[in-house]
């Protein structure tokens, strides 16, 4: 099963100042070993809200474009790593030991599942019989 | 909840135990191939090492639940084993004194600390350890469902039971494979080094094949109802990654790790709403894993820049790669797809590679220079039984027209077919010329 690691974003993270040596080097170290494990299928960081931009969608349907940045920080994604893995915990082992992203001020880093074939292939016993009961009967 | 390194979590709730349980687990999966391989490496035999990683798991069972599981566990981990390999070399000891030198080996990285190991952790040794455990979970002195059975428990960190499930058999019969496998290495001394350069090639297609069949018992699932089963393709798929980074200079390792992802990206697509399988050409291709083929064509790139010569895995991922960068079926460029399957016969004389290769030409060159090869291969042993071959003979008819005889080809791969899911597509195959309705 897939998981996105998702940092969120800081005050620090917003103002677009480039990670120092030791931070880069810290998570470059951990990717490296995610990477051994097998385990990363996507890595990246993002540039500050103040670099995008949101369509908004109104409920009569009209469309505006917002250009960042966004006010609310700790709501923004500052970066995000997709890690394939055998279990929830498997995941959170691993999420445990994520570097600090920005280490001089509190943050977080968000861990969600993604859908998996599993979420859309029904059981396959009740599959087959509804095959089953499918070909066997004539064509209406 | 919340859950911190420090915090012991509460023996006296049930819940928090499990919790705990669970947590140790997955530390187990993430920390047990590195330690297991370091362990070969000092007591260079793969039973005595398993047995002192799961000692070492024992006592994780017992203290981290109380005292909190450590912020490093893979350090922890291998000194707990370690000290148990000291005191058992010391009873033996006892009888033999020639067990002195590794004991002194032992005690002389034992007193490390956590840092000093985590450290030691990030080294190449790691690296090489994995390496040289790869070859022998894959060694040639062990049948081929030993390799796989002991690949998965050793370096995929799957348990005896996981294993059993995934390839839907007995857990005894999953235990006896790899207290056998573990035997066999011991009594034939089998090294703990890796091949020497002349025995590579073959060593290493060896590891491949292991990793492929795993696989390809979770894309094809050759028993069952169930036409996939997407943890064990997910657990190949990881170990073929972790070769790739431990053999990033050798082609064919990226080429499987291409051919793996290549494939795996259409899963989505493979099945119906209804849980039929779906042909690719008929595949709904908005479903097909974006990110995974990025991967796929990434790896396959990398095997291109490596040789001029392409081997078996990366010529297969060649060919899914075609298909990967085809948006609509008729965009398929079937000629090149000819062109690779030429290379892969000429590779390996496969006569399953040469009905996938008569096939292409029909795509290619029109039904009629396909069923010409087709009907070739009849004589062909290897695919008498071969339903696919049937299948294949089949279609050519139905697109020439010849429906009657399409519905008589369909009727005996049915026959021949095996798997649930394969039986069910033949059979409406049947039915629909049968009734005479919506042919193609």
């Amino acid at each position: 099963m897939r998981f996105m690691i998702i940092v969120k974003a800081t005050a620090d993270s917003e103002t677009g100042r480039l990670p120092t040596d030791a931070e880069m080097g810290a998570m470059a170290a951990f990717h490296e070993e995610m990477a051994n494990a097998g385990i990363v299928l996507d890595a990246s960081g993002l540039k500050p809200s103040a670099a995008g931009f949101r369509v908004r969608f109104g409920a009569d349907g009209a469309r505006t474009v917002v250009d960042g940045p966004f006010a609310e920080t700790k709501e923004l994604i500052a970066g995000y790593t997709i890690i394939s893995v055998r279990s929830r915990e498997e995941a959170l082992a691993w999420a445990r030991r994520f570097p600090c992203p920005y280490p001089s001020e509190e943050g977080f880093i968000e861990v969600r599942q993604l859908y998996e074939l599993d979420d859309f292939v029904p059981s396959p016993g009740v599959e087959t019989f509804r095959a089953i009961e499918r070909v066997t009967r004539p064509a209406s | 909840m919340a859950r911190s390194d420090e915090r012991p979590v509460d023996p006296r709730s049930a819940a928090a135990a499990s919790e705990t349980h669970r947590v140790i687990d997955a530390i187990w999966r993430i920390e047990s191939p590195k330690l297991i391989a370091g362990l070969v490496r000092q007591v260079r035999d793969v039973g005595t090492a398993e047995d002192l990683a799961q000692d070492a798991l024992v006592a994780a069972l017992e203290q981290w639940p109380r005292d909190g599981v450590p912020s490093n566990p893979g350090p922890w981990l291998m000194q707990a084993a370690k000290r148990r390999a000291i005191d058992g070399l010391r009873r033996a000891q006892m009888m033999e004194r020639k067990h002195a030198t590794l004991t002194a080996e032992l005690e002389a990285t034992q007193d490390q600390s956590p840092e000093a190991a985590l450290v030691e952790g990030l080294d190449d040794v790691v690296g090489d350890d994995l390496l040289r455990l790869v070859f022998i979970t894959c060694h040639p002195v062990l049948s081929l469902e030993a390799r796989v059975a002991l690949t998965l428990r050793l370096l995929g960190g799957l348990t005896t039971p996981e294993i059993a499930r995934a390839f839907l058999l007995p857990e005894p019969t999953i235990a006896q494979r790899i207290v056998r496998a573990k035997r066999t290495l011991s009594e034939s001394r089998v090294p703990f080094e890796l091949p020497p350069a002349a025995e590579l090639a073959e060593r290493t297609a060896a590891v491949l094949r292991v990793i492929y069949l795993i696989y390809n018992e979770g894309y094809a699932a050759s028993s069952g109802d169930a036409w996939m089963r997407p943890a064990l393709a997910e657990d190949a798929m990881r170990l073929g990654r972790v070769l790739a980074t431990l053999m990033p200079r050798d082609a064919e390792v990226h080429g499987l790790v291409a051919l793996m992802e290549l494939q795996w990206s259409r899963a989505r697509a493979r099945t119906g709403p209804d849980g039929a399988p779906v042909l690719l050409r008929d595949q709904d291709r908005s479903l097909w894993d974006q990110l995974l083929i990025r991967r796929g064509l990434a790896a396959l790139a990398r095997a291109e820049s490596l040789t001029r010569t392409l081997g078996p895995y990366a010529l297969q991922a060649a060919i899914a790669a075609c298909h990967a960068r085809a948006r609509r079926p008729e965009d398929t460029d079937w000629v090149r797809i000819v062109a690779l399957y030429d290379a892969l016969v000429e590779l390996t004389g496969s006569p399953v590679v040469a009905l996938n290769r008569a096939v292409a030409v029909g795509m290619a060159f029109g039904a009629a220079e396909g069923l010409t090869l087709l009907d070739a291969l009849q004589t062909e042993p290897a695919l008498a039984r071969y339903h696919l071959l049937a299948s294949a003979r089949g279609e050519m008819l139905e697109q020439l027209g010849r429906r009657d005889a399409a519905r008589a080809v369909f009727l005996q791969a049915l026959e021949l077919a095996e798997n649930a899911q394969d039986r069910l597509v033949l059979r409406a195959r049947v039915d629909r010329l049968s009734r005479g309705v919506g042919s193609r």
